[in-house]
């Protein structure tokens, strides 16, 4: 009997690299289109893709462009090993093989009619931007945008024009901040959580959103607690090893969870005692 | 000076406060404007007062030869600037800088001062609100200090 | 017992159906068994004595089986033993389970070859391997194989690779009438009585009536092959004597984890002086997670040929126990011994059964036998409930 070894959705499919643009000196975000015989995919804002390297190896990398856009996934990437080296320096017209996309997303139902908050840190702002893509393009589904990010200095904000644009859009607050300014940066000094006491929040009728550094996340969601959210509405995409995206390597178990199939987010609520475990 | 009465009463450090006390506090508060670049005050001047920042942000810097200042922290709208006036010497020991134009109160605290000696139910009420807002810096400082968003 | 009714949910047999009738059948018709199954077309596969130890391979007759051999086994321990009489499985699981034919070791997920500037994945490669027959499956590896079929063929996604193996594989298990030192699956609600899944269930009388194997078959397929071995019908007087072979093999169990409350025992001793304990005898070896026969945790390796044209990923078994399994950017997440062993100890008592809705552990007593350092699982989770202020409640 004669069957695949394989199939999906462990095969990547074949992309190509249609740009690649430098947001920091070690972030790096691409666009790949499906190249003739891979099928396009649709996400939702906060799922990601297992992205791989021909010969080098595969990540998990969150999409980070518009739901909108059908013909092309975007992801944002920094470099911080070979495979993520190796992601960052393809050129144009280049493969990469893509597989997913996985987990969940972000909980853009139940924050239809609400106030979404969303708060980052870093790299997080990556599998934050489809949301505010997405809240930005059905205005009229949500209540009023406040993004919160914080980032270690001014040359590590990622999409800066972008901030700069969303800023401009009616109901929509957008405070960074970073936590080592330069004499030229006039913004903010101080680490994210230190924007909420000029965040304009209804606390009983927002969402939040969060992702960054753990630590990060710690602290903002008790200042969310503190602001009046109740821990049912703040939501955290978790990270951890991952080598299958299906549940079967067992890498990327946290506690009870799967972050792979059961996130990568999850209500507050559900993680909140994990949280204060250090080498869960 | 009614404006002024009222943001005082009405900001969250002077709540519930003895109200004599705090008409003694706009008593001795006035309006103050900085202009973008404006330093409000430098390190080693004598502290005596302290700055609710009603508009602009200003930067809490300390600075370092062969270096530019380093900003710590900004602060803005709503904000209370200044607690060296609170305990000995009395000097500033960073510096700070108007990055806006800058729209504040100016409150004096070596009146305050005065008076919490003298009055120590006021003076534990000054202290719990100088502490809690001296916890947030530490925390925030902390978390700086981690540099949580390195690479490794 | 918690374990029992989990495993027992999510098979949904019914227990209404009229009694499968067992049959009996000598060592000649055992011979029959295996030429049977192979002219069928399957792999038949077994326990045989080679390296020191009862491990599985091809079962050409009943001759490769281990005939006059049993073991000896303890914590960190493990001899063979010659003994007296013709009993063929007078053995207890040695160090590989079936894991290793239908979840393997390493397995190609796919090539792929470059193509200007991009690739091709060459993976349909026909998998022409032939179907497999596991000969002398216990009531905890048929419980392990269960427990595996639910991680990768009954949650989100499906492994086909495991799917495919395990949908080809026929399987004769064979119930335990004696017991190891180290096993404790009766306590684990998961033997030595043979449970759902197998397709024919098989028990070894040796005694002065003479050597025979009493038969029932938990499929069609078993029902088939029992009826061309035309196998009579057991005698009452037999089918007691298994059956009291069989509970007597439970009772001689000394080792056992109390499975009451054991989820909510690990949980809530997250923080607790005996995983430092643990953490000092524990050489993060990986050897329990490697003989474990429901750890199913893997890694890909990419690799290219020198030229750089052809690409392979390969996965293979993985182990909580190293650094590298937690590993992102920046560090590991689990770098001590006592994290990773917790980790480990209570993803099989306690997430296991929030994940799977079972537990991950069927007391087949491999991982004592098997840790250099003579860790036993048993005995760690008395410790903890011993020490622990919530363990009985």
């Amino acid at each position: 009997m004669a069957t695949a070894l394989a199939i999906d959705p462990m095969l990547s499919q074949s992309y190509l690299v249609r740009e690649v643009s430098k947001e920091t000196p070690d972030t790096f975000t691409l666009r790949l289109a499906p190249d003739a015989g891979s099928n396009g995919s649709g996400f939702q804002p906060g799922q990601f893709s297992m992205l791989w390297v021909f010969g080098v190896g595969e990540l998990p990398i969150s999409i980070s462009g518009d739901p909108a856009e059908h013909d092309q996934l975007v992801y944002t990437v920094r470099s911080v090993g070979q495979a993520t080296n190796a992601l960052v320096t393809r050129a144009v017209g280049e493969g990469v093989g893509v597989r997913g996309p996985f987990g969940n997303g972000w909980p853009l139902q139940a924050a239809r009619g609400r106030d979404v908050i969303v708060v980052a840190g870093g790299i997080g702002l990556a599998p934050l931007r489809p949301v505010i893509y997405e809240v930005l393009n059905h205005r009229e589904d949500y209540g009023r945008l406040v993004v919160l990010y914080g980032a270690r200095s001014p040359r590590d904000l990622l999409y800066r024009k972008e901030l700069a644009a969303w800023a401009r859009q009616r109901e929509t607050q957008v405070l960074v901040t970073v936590d080592y300014g330069g004499m030229s940066w006039r913004g903010h000094v101080g680490v994210v959580t230190t924007l909420f006491k000029y965040a304009r929040l209804k606390p009983t009728r927002s969402v939040a959103m969060v992702c960054g550094p753990e630590i990060m996340m710690r602290f903002v969601t008790r200042e969310l607690e503190n602001c009046g959210l109740s821990r049912s509405d703040i939501y955290l995409s978790m990270e951890r090893n991952m080598k299958c995206a299906l549940g079967f390597c067992g890498h990327c178990q946290y506690g009870p969870h799967f972050i792979c199939k059961d996130g990568p987010v999850f209500p507050y609520e559900q993680l909140r005692t994990l949280l204060e475990k250090y080498e869960l | 000076m009614e404006t002024l009465e009222r943001i005082i009463a009405e900001h969250p450090f002077f709540a519930d406060l003895d109200h004599g006390f705090t008409a003694l506090m706009v008593g001795c508060a006035s309006n103050v404007r900085f202009k973008r670049g404006d330093y409000i005050f430098h390190e080693g001047d004598p502290a005596d007062t302290f700055y609710l920042i009603r508009e602009g942000t200003v930067a809490v810097e300390i600075f370092a030869p062969q270096h530019d200042p380093i900003v710590i922290a900004t602060l803005a709208e709503g904000e209370i600037l200044g607690w060296s006036w609170l305990l000995p010497p009395y000097q500033w020991k960073h510096q700070a800088r108007a990055l806006d134009n800058v729209r504040a109160i100016a409150l004096d605290g070596k009146c305050l001062r005065e008076k919490c000696e003298q009055n120590h139910d006021l003076g534990y009420e000054v202290l719990k609100r100088f502490a809690r807002i001296i916890e947030q810096r530490l925390e925030s400082t902390r978390l700086q200090l981690i540099d949580v968003y390195a690479a490794k | 017992m918690v374990a029992t009714s989990l495993l027992a949910s999510h098979e949904g047999t019914s227990s209404t159906a009229v009694p499968e009738p067992t049959y009996a059948f000598d060592v000649t018709q055992l011979e029959q068994l295996i030429e049977l199954l192979q002219r069928d077309g399957y792999s038949v596969l077994g326990p045989t004595v080679r390296d020191g130890a009862v491990v599985y391979g091809p079962i050409h007759s009943i001759e490769d089986l281990p005939k006059g051999w049993t073991d000896e086994q303890s914590p960190g321990k493990y001899r063979l033993k010659r003994h007296e009489g013709e009993a063929l499985f007078a053995y207890g699981v040695g160090p590989q389970s079936w894991k290793k034919y239908l979840h393997p070791a390493e397995v190609r997920l796919w090539a792929a070859e470059r193509k200007n500037g991009s690739f091709r994945i060459l993976n349909n490669e026909p998998h022409d391997e032939r179907p497999q027959a596991f000969l002398g499956v216990r009531a905890c590896e048929l419980a392990a194989i269960r427990i595996q079929d639910r991680v990768l063929l009954e949650d989100r996604y499906r492994d086909p690779i495991y799917g495919e193996r395990r949908r080809r594989t026929f399987m004769v298990a064979v119930q335990c009438t004696g017991t190891g030192a180290v096993c404790f699956c009766a306590s684990m609600g998961m033997g030595p009585a043979v449970g759902e899944g197998a397709d024919l269930i098989v028990t070894e009388l040796v005694d002065a009536a003479g050597h025979r194997f009493l038969a029932r078959a938990g499929s069609e397929r078993g029902r088939a092959v029992l009826e061309e071995l035309k196998a009579t019908p057991a005698s009452s007087a037999d089918l007691n004597t298994a059956q009291a072979a069989v509970e007597q093999a439970a009772r001689a169990q000394t080792r056992s984890i109390d499975v009451e409350g054991v989820k909510k025992l690990l949980y809530q001793n997250f923080e607790h002086s005996r995983w430092e304990q643990v953490a000092a005898r524990c050489l993060s070896c990986a050897n329990c997670t490697m003989v474990c026969p429901t750890c199913f945790c893997t890694t890909v390796e990419d690799s290219s040929d020198a030229s750089g044209t052809c690409a392979e990923r390969w996965r293979r078994w993985d182990s909580c126990f190293t650094q590298s399994f937690s590993y992102i950017h920046g560090g590991s997440i689990r770098t001590s011994a006592k994290a990773r062993y917790r980790q480990w100890i209570t993803h099989k008592l306690a997430a296991w059964i929030d994940q799977f809705g079972t537990l991950g552990c069927v007391g087949c007593g491999r991982c004592i036998t098997w840790c250099p350092a003579g860790i036993d699982i048993t005995e760690e989770v008395r410790a903890l409930r011993e020490g622990s202020n919530h363990g009985n409640s």
